[in-house]
């Protein structure tokens, strides 16, 4: 009882400040509503009992993420009319078309959490004892290695590419 | 009822009250370093020895007017300040201050929580300070502040890289991210950190010291250049809170480190048989001594050290503390592996 009125406050508050993320004047509190988004999320992966994704979701988003954002925001001028040649109405059909986009898989992940099978659990991380962070590092280093790898090495290859874009004599 | 509310209540109570005095003692004790490094005596007027110092100073700022310049943005202008202070007194949540004590039959533990994640709560939430800066400065909408937050922020985020790897070494060490199962290995480990990853505490303080913005990296409030930092516009209240953070930000600096790097409340030598008679010290004081030594050495280093220049400042940061922290971590885990 307890836990599903924590999750339905938790819930409104995040699709509250979402909702105000999207609509404030000023980007700069654009971004504090994301980043209160965040802390938001962060505690309802506490109320899940999965605190290490909790925490790195604090220390990567709300922390590291969102202050290159605040940079970025705060750096650029942001108040400049939109220029001329565009058509204002190609954005509006872009985002609805990406809305319905998202839409439509909201609707697939559903019916197949009413439908589909029970996910199998993780081998190794059913692990009987082993506490939360344990069981994130048996599924990452054990069950899940390559596609891991896979992704640290596309992160560092985009970081390199960011370098070398920007910097143009080495 | 009593087991989860008021428990935790009244040691949340206890924490806070200690920190806040520990932190208005701090800027006291500052003034005196200072002053006995300088050959001059200090406050001395309010109080034996100044000793009611902090009492006047606080009321002095309390009473004095909290202008809010034309033009600012009022929400921001007031929120920086709160969302300054609030992570650097909630991570006093899960430091450890000794083994429990027993008072009234009662066995109260000396922590507010035991999380198993607590080392990363504690980088986590410390990562939310730098909003704070960055903020104050941004919302102030003047020029000073605004180039005041972003060294500051600029230089955070530079030094919390190396911070950060230096606590993955002693994860490595301890094998856990508790606080309390950190001080436990180094008991049963019979050593300090502080002796076996001398090179990790060695970069966790002086990052430390660039993290809080203490000289010789007080650069975001180098008066000849910035007037006063970020919180130039601030007055009253708010620049106290301000004030606040910054010392108490110190004080986790040096509790951390204690915890991590000096054993916690573990008397010296550990390890050591015909030492033992020092565990006639409760475990709290050997905690308190050894983060007030540590914040000793800050008062010191500001006494000593001129400023650094800023591109200096980065080129330690990322040419010099960085890969000696990643070369750190490799050889703290292959020795791991191999012994």
């Amino acid at each position: 009882m307890g836990e599903a009125i924590a999750f339905y406050t938790l819930a409104a508050l995040i699709l509250g400040f979402a909702v105000l993320v999207v609509t404030a004047r000023e980007t700069v509190h654009s971004v504090l509503f994301l980043v209160a988004t965040f802390l938001f999320v962060a505690m309802l992966y506490v109320l899940q009992h999965a605190e290490f994704l909790a925490v790195i979701q604090v220390l990567v988003y709300a922390g590291g993420i969102v202050v290159l954002y605040l940079f970025v925001v705060m750096l650029a001028n942001l108040k400049s009319a939109p220029e001329a040649h565009e058509d204002p109405r190609r954005r509006d059909r872009l985002g609805i078309a990406l809305a319905g986009v998202v839409l439509a898989e909201f609707v697939a992940i559903a019916l197949y959490a009413f439908t589909g099978p029970l996910p199998a659990s993780a081998g190794a991380a059913a692990a009987v004892g082993a506490n939360n962070t344990e069981q994130v590092g048996w599924a990452l280093y054990a069950d899940y290695l390559v596609p891991f790898e896979v992704a640290s090495i596309l992160l560092l290859v985009a970081m390199l590419g960011a370098i070398v874009l920007a910097k143009r004599e080495l | 009822m009593v087991e989860t509310v008021v428990i935790p209540l009244v040691q949340i109570v206890i924490v806070l009250f200690g920190v806040l005095t520990a932190v208005a003692y701090l800027v006291l004790l500052e003034r005196k370093v200072q002053a006995w490094v300088q050959v001059r005596l200090g406050p001395m007027r309010v109080g034996p020895h100044g000793i009611l110092q902090p009492i006047a100073d606080v009321v002095k700022l309390l009473i004095k007017e909290d202008i809010t310049p034309a033009r600012v943005d009022k929400w921001v202008f007031t929120l920086a300040p709160i969302i300054v202070l609030v992570p650097a007194l909630i991570v006093f949540a899960v430091i450890p201050f000794g083994t429990p004590a027993n008072i009234f039959g009662f066995s109260l533990p000396l922590y507010i929580s035991d999380i198993n994640v607590g080392l990363l709560y504690i980088v986590s939430v410390a990562s939310l300070g730098v909003y704070g800066i960055i903020l104050g400065g941004w919302a102030s909408n003047s020029k000073y502040p605004l180039l005041s937050s972003l060294r500051a922020s600029a230089q955070l985020i530079s030094y919390e890289v190396a911070v950060t790897m230096m606590l993955v070494s002693m994860v490595l060490m301890a094998g856990t991210l508790s606080m309390v199962g950190m001080v436990e290995a180094q008991q049963s480990q019979g050593m300090w950190y502080a002796f076996t990853q001398p090179v990790a505490f060695a970069i966790y303080f002086i990052g430390g010291l660039a993290e809080t913005n203490r000289a010789p990296f007080d650069l975001p409030e180098a008066e000849q250049e910035l007037v006063g930092g970020f919180h130039t516009e601030y007055s009253g209240i708010r620049f106290a809170l301000f004030f606040l953070a910054e010392y108490a930000n110190m004080i986790v600096v040096s509790s951390v480190a204690t915890t991590v790097f000096l054993g916690g409340w573990l008397r010296p030598f550990p390890g050591v048989e015909w030492l033992a008679f020092l565990d006639i010290v409760p475990t709290w004081v050997w905690f308190i001594v050894k983060t007030f030594g540590l914040l000793y050495l800050f008062l010191w280093i500001r006494a000593t050290l001129p400023r650094y220049r800023y591109d200096q400042l980065m080129r330690l940061g990322w040419k010099v503390f960085i890969p000696i922290a990643i070369a750190n971590v490799i050889v703290t885990a292959a020795l791991k592996v191999i012994l």
